[in-house]
């Protein structure tokens, strides 16, 4: 598996700029790697084991139910993008990424995070490729690994969101907006709108509870995400 | 006509006014909700970008709640709410693997589907005809833009009701109150939702490009159906105003409270007067019953 990783990268480094022309060049690039017969009992047992290391991008299969390849880059998902314009990497492009195995570029970058989830993309696809989906998946396996979001305020919103639903089944909006300003320190962000929302009754002092708090709180407990920092 | 009703914690907070006028606008037209007890959020956009499994349990534990009080469908005002609803149990009853899973954390049984329906499905079945006879006022004065935001009408294989590009139930209804709809192209365009607060910006950028485009086809009021979109185009108008110094304010209005205004409610009833960007009725009052 890192074998082809490599090979793939060094695919990919190959096609840009000058080596291009290079038509000789570019095919050798592409011959696949010979399997040598492995020597020892020990080297047998390493390769055997390799076979079996889940991908990133198997990861994200089994959690969408969808393949990554189904992805042809027609790039239509980009071009109907609302915020592809504050994207450092396209939606089309992401998806690439993890299926050329180059999951650090494709974890690191702000996309994912600033995906609206707003259907656009999973509804324009030519080839029914969910990529709402794929992105939700791409954030989670991000947040698994432990990869340093880019986008922190917007991970903190969804934290302090759902830190009140885990206390209080609902969501409670004074609470929330305190638990962010303490999570990011933006004290002075929002300060306009907040008393005119006070004025017109819209924002409770108080939290709405649920009944039955245990049973989503319990909810949070049994899904909590696992940490599993093997490496990219 | 009984429905169950799903409010969602926005109809409870920064969104009341969609929750009183649209409650009173149904009692008018001889409708009336079960409120689902004890009901839960449904994990919303922070829920579904972070971990799949709590946003499916938490968005099923409605769905459950509805099963055991006998409810058979259930409306959910909120867009986001209505999609996250729809979503999961179509996740929960396409792959046995989710629905045992969920089903074990739960402790529940998914035998059956529960309806979920939106707010346009609610009036659609509710009939438009009881709309028209029972009008008032024939808002006629009004050019609406009709907002139907991303969320609900997508995605269309699973939602199953009305087109996701060009969506027309919306026009339909607010037709039958008299008002006008005008053609225009940010109908089912993403108000950025959910960076309501952590990116502004952006949302600030997106909500005054649906505006611009609306007051540039002739509207002269929006209507939508989601409080978030509701939040992002009327409340964030203020700050739009400061990022774009030209701004003109634009009035924004629930599709419940347009109907209210209709059937011959006044804006506080109807909770107008909540809203960030002023808007009073002045129309005409109608002589005889409108055919």
């Amino acid at each position: 598996m890192i074998c082809r990783e490599a090979q793939t990268r060094k695919a990919d480094k190959n096609m840009s700029g000058n080596a291009l022309k290079d038509t000789k060049k570019l095919q050798a690039s592409f011959v696949p790697p010979t399997p040598s017969a492995p020597d020892t009992a020990q080297e047998h047992s390493e390769t055997a084991n390799q076979k079996h290391i889940r991908s990133i991008a198997d990861e994200i299969t089994e959690k969408t139910f969808q393949n990554v390849s189904l992805c042809y880059q027609c790039g239509k998902c980009s071009a109907g993008c609302p915020v592809r314009f504050y994207m450092e990497v396209a939606p089309n492009k992401i998806v690439r990424l993890i299926q050329l195995g180059l999951y650090e570029e494709a974890l690191n970058s702000n996309t994912p995070w600033l995906c609206a989830g707003c259907l656009t993309c999973s509804t324009r696809c030519p080839n029914s490729f969910d990529l709402a989906k794929f992105m939700d998946a791409v954030r989670e396996v991000a947040l698994e690994k432990g990869v340093e979001v880019g986008e922190r305020d917007i991970l903190n919103f969804h934290k302090a969101f759902l830190d009140q639903i885990k206390h209080h089944g609902r969501s409670y909006e004074v609470g929330l907006v305190a638990d962010y300003k303490m999570r990011t320190l933006n004290l002075l962000q929002d300060v306009d709108s907040a008393p005119g929302m006070f004025v017109k009754g819209k924002l409770s002092v108080l939290p709405h509870n649920v009944k039955d708090k245990k049973s989503v709180k319990e909810i949070f407990e049994k899904t909590s995400i696992k940490k599993n920092q093997t490496p990219l | 006509m009984r429905f169950g009703y799903y409010p969602g914690c926005s109809q409870t907070g920064t969104a009341k006014e969609y929750d009183i006028s649209l409650r009173k606008v149904i009692g008018k037209l001889g409708v009336s909700f079960d409120e689902l007890d004890d009901w839960s959020c449904c994990g919303a956009t922070s829920a579904h970008v972070t971990n799949h499994k709590l946003a499916n349990a938490l968005a099923m534990r409605n769905i459950a709640l509805a099963g055991t009080q006998g409810i058979d469908n259930v409306v959910a005002p909120c867009a986001a709410c209505y999609n996250r609803l729809v979503l999961s149990q179509y996740e929960t009853m396409h792959h046995p693997e989710i629905k045992a899973e969920t089903e074990e954390l739960l402790s529940a049984k998914f035998t059956q589907d529960i309806k979920v329906m939106n707010v346009l499905e609610l009036f659609m079945k509710i009939g438009l005809g009881k709309i028209i006879d029972n009008r008032k006022h024939e808002l006629s004065d009004l050019n609406v833009a009709c907002y139907y935001g991303c969320l609900l009408v997508r995605p269309a294989e699973i939602t199953k009701f009305d087109d996701a590009e060009q969506p027309v139930s919306m026009e339909k209804i607010v037709e039958a109150t008299g008002a006008k709809t005008v053609d225009w192209n940010y109908r089912v365009e993403c108000c950025g939702a959910a960076h309501s607060i952590a990116r502004r910006d952006i949302v600030i950028d997106l909500s005054k490009k649906i505006i611009d485009d609306a007051v540039d086809n002739g509207a002269n009021v929006m209507v939508v159906a989601c409080p978030m979109c509701h939040t992002n185009l009327d409340m964030r108008q203020r700050a739009m105003k400061r990022v774009y110094p030209g701004h003109k304010e634009f009035p924004v209005l629930y599709l419940s409270e347009l109907i209210g205004l209709s059937l011959g409610m006044n804006e506080k009833e109807l909770g107008i007067d909540l809203h960030y960007i002023d808007f009073k009725y002045d129309g005409n009052i109608l002589k005889n019953t409108v055919a």
